[in-house]
């Protein structure tokens, strides 16, 4: 056995030299290793400038006022500071919005993924006569830009009402703006952030499902409902995946719905568009004093908003990195392209 | 026997629509009607009182308003439309040749996908609208290129001029070293579409491949014979997405909402939204039935 390996490799090894005497070889050789600097380099170009603001941001944010002014200092400052995140901190009372931003967001994100798990079965199960047309009205939601019935929906969550049945018990119809109410119900609805996409993604998958897997269940004895939530739910994992960590993600960078329903800065997206406000709301009243001057510096501001971004982003990016893996595997197995 | 099956996939037809319902009174309540009152809106002076609000009807005033005195929404809403006509081709091709990279097996890869996923999660409009008006930034940028990004622009400025020289239309090539130069915007709107044609890659079967393979064909070859055809659904599908996805974060919406919440003219911005809603349809209809005939299904 031992000998055999031996002459093996030898045998091996003979052959490999006989390769590396033609010409065709080395040529391989080249051209393989060419593509592969080349590929190096573009995806490492890419990557760079997909990077790159974060580290800017990272640089500037541990930056003190003194390195601001410093000529030498570009990325490395001279003196670590974490001024800036302690003000952003406290100046946008970050620990109370990052909580309200994640209870919003997971929140949505499960009662959307709820609706929409059991839309897309009943779209990729349902067919009677004008089922294609019903299917075409969730296309039509995707396409129709939300801007075209921003008002019409301010106006009805303003002055909500069920039938009139608010109005009866309370004597006039509730005002849901500045609460959670509008996000909750247009979740339940599914009609929250792209939810469209959302169904499509389901109903695709769903019909990858063959039909035998339920008729078997049928046969078995299973009831629609439980051949539902147990043959079909189980085997929609990796879609079911991929859509909460898209509802999750989109609900939480969301500024469009977010600042139309809330007139507070309550959570990350809204604040974010009024951090420089904020900061300089909270420099300005009165305690901080030696610090006031700083609000008419255009760079300090800047610090400032750079920072306010990066503490916004960051726990997505924490998130990220344990979720990164199954992003993309589930995407890949959830049939979206199926 | 027979009446029994069909009574028990009636049954379930019905329950099919149970699971609709709760999407179907959303659209209902919460699209179709708000759609229509929208329109509405667009007809008429909406006016904001203490209990709700008044309608007046004026007929189409407020789309002429939008279109012949509105300062600048036809200036904003052509440069969106352009603006889309110019980026749509360039994140396809971007996108679909990085898919094709990242597809490859190398070392580091899971890495590399990360990086270029973290555009999905940080695709922001107010992140990039943040960080367009930012004055650090520009500092630390210009601080850079004294130090030897001035290399970088003689580059493109030859690169430029190189092309030009070797016979290639002026306009391309501007739109080349334009593409060069607006690469951050490309790379931040395409991490979606890398996402879905890494997946449609990963779904074509390799035997096909083997086979090509076999009978003596390059890569390139293969490229244009098979990974080109299969993943061509996922083009058309990439488009609709792309240029839905741009015209949300654009110019154009922060104009209508503008109008709206800081103006208080909420029967212009609904004219203003109707009007840009016909101009995507209408984009979105173009490009689709062109790029649809030439879609390859396999089945």
């Amino acid at each position: 056995m031992k000998s055999e390996t031996a002459v093996h490799g030898r045998q091996a090894r003979e052959e490999r030299l006989q390769r590396m005497a033609s010409a065709a070889y080395w040529v391989e050789f080249a051209k393989k290793w060419l593509w592969v600097v080349i590929r190096f380099v573009l995806i490492f170009g890419i990557a760079f400038v997909i990077v790159y603001p974060i580290l800017l941001k990272l640089s500037i944010a541990f930056k003190s006022m003194d390195d601001l002014y410093d000529s030498t200092v570009i990325w490395v400052p001279k003196a670590f500071t974490l001024d800036n995140f302690k003000l952003v901190f406290t100046a946008m009372n970050y620990p109370k919005v990052l909580t309200n931003t994640l209870l919003l967001s997971s929140g949505v994100m499960v009662l959307q993924t709820i609706t929409c798990v059991l839309a897309g079965y009943g779209f990729a199960r349902v067919k009677f006569r004008g089922s294609g047309l019903l299917f075409g009205a969730v296309i039509f939601t995707i396409l129709v830009p939300s801007h075209t019935i921003m008002i019409p929906l301010y106006l009805h969550f303003k002055n909500f009402d069920l039938f009139g049945l608010i109005e009866l018990i309370k004597g006039k119809p509730a005002n849901l703006i500045n609460t959670y109410w509008p996000f909750i119900i247009s979740s339940v609805l599914g009609m929250g952030v792209k939810t469209g996409l959302y169904v499509y993604i389901f109903r695709q998958f769903f019909r990858g499902i063959p039909r035998e897997i339920e008729e078997a269940a049928y046969v078995d004895g299973a009831g629609y409902f439980s051949t539902f939530s147990r043959v079909i739910l189980p085997n929609a994992i990796p879609s079911m995946v991929t859509v909460m960590l898209f509802s999750f993600v989109w609900q939480w960078n969301d500024s469009f719905f977010t600042n139309m329903y809330l007139n507070e800065p309550k959570v990350m997206s809204a604040m974010m568009s009024s951090s420089g406000y904020a900061i300089a709301t909270f420099l300005g009243g009165g305690e901080q004093a030696a610090t006031a001057s700083y609000v008419q510096d255009p760079f300090f501001m800047s610090m400032m908003m750079n920072t306010s971004v990066l503490m916004a982003i960051l726990p997505l990016i924490i998130l990220y990195v344990f979720v990164q893996r199954h992003f993309v595997e589930s995407v890949e197995r959830s049939g979206l392209v199926g | 026997m027979k009446l029994k099956k069909l009574s028990l996939e009636q049954k379930n037809r019905y329950y099919g629509l149970y699971f609709i319902l709760p999407w179907f009174v959303g659209f209902l309540f919460l699209f179709m009607i708000p759609l229509l009152s929208s329109l509405r809106y667009s007809l008429s002076n909406l006016q904001v009182t203490d209990e709700g609000f008044s309608l007046d009807f004026i007929g189409f005033a407020n789309y002429r308003e939008a279109l012949l005195s509105h300062e600048s929404y036809v200036r904003i809403l052509t440069e969106s439309v352009i603006n889309i006509g110019v980026n749509t081709p360039l994140i396809i091709i971007f996108s679909l040749f990085f898919a094709v990279l990242l597809n490859q097996k190398f070392r580091g890869r899971v890495l590399a996908r990360a990086i270029f996923f973290l555009p999905v999660i940080l695709a922001s409009g107010i992140i990039a609208s943040i960080e367009n008006g930012d004055l650090m930034q520009s500092v630390v940028k210009s601080a850079n290129d004294t130090t030897g990004g001035d290399l970088s622009v003689i580059d493109n400025l030859q690169l430029t001029v190189m092309l030009v020289q070797s016979g290639i239309d002026i306009r391309f090539v501007e739109y080349l070293t334009g593409a060069v130069s607006r690469i951050y915007e490309i790379v931040s709107q395409s991490g979606v579409q890398i996402l879905i044609f890494l997946a449609g890659l990963q779904s074509i079967s390799p035997s096909l491949y083997e086979a090509a393979k076999i009978e003596g064909s390059t890569g390139y070859e293969a490229f244009w014979k098979i990974t080109f055809p299969m993943i061509s659904p996922l083009i058309l599908t990439n488009l609709v997405y792309t240029i839905i996805d741009s015209f949300i974060s654009d110019e154009t919406s922060r104009l209508v909402v503008d109008t709206a919440f800081k103006s208080f003219n909420f029967g212009l911005s609904a004219a203003m939204a109707w009007m840009y809603f016909a101009v995507i349809a209408l984009v979105l209809w173009i490009t689709t039935s062109i790029v649809s005939r030439k879609v390859f299904y396999q089945d």
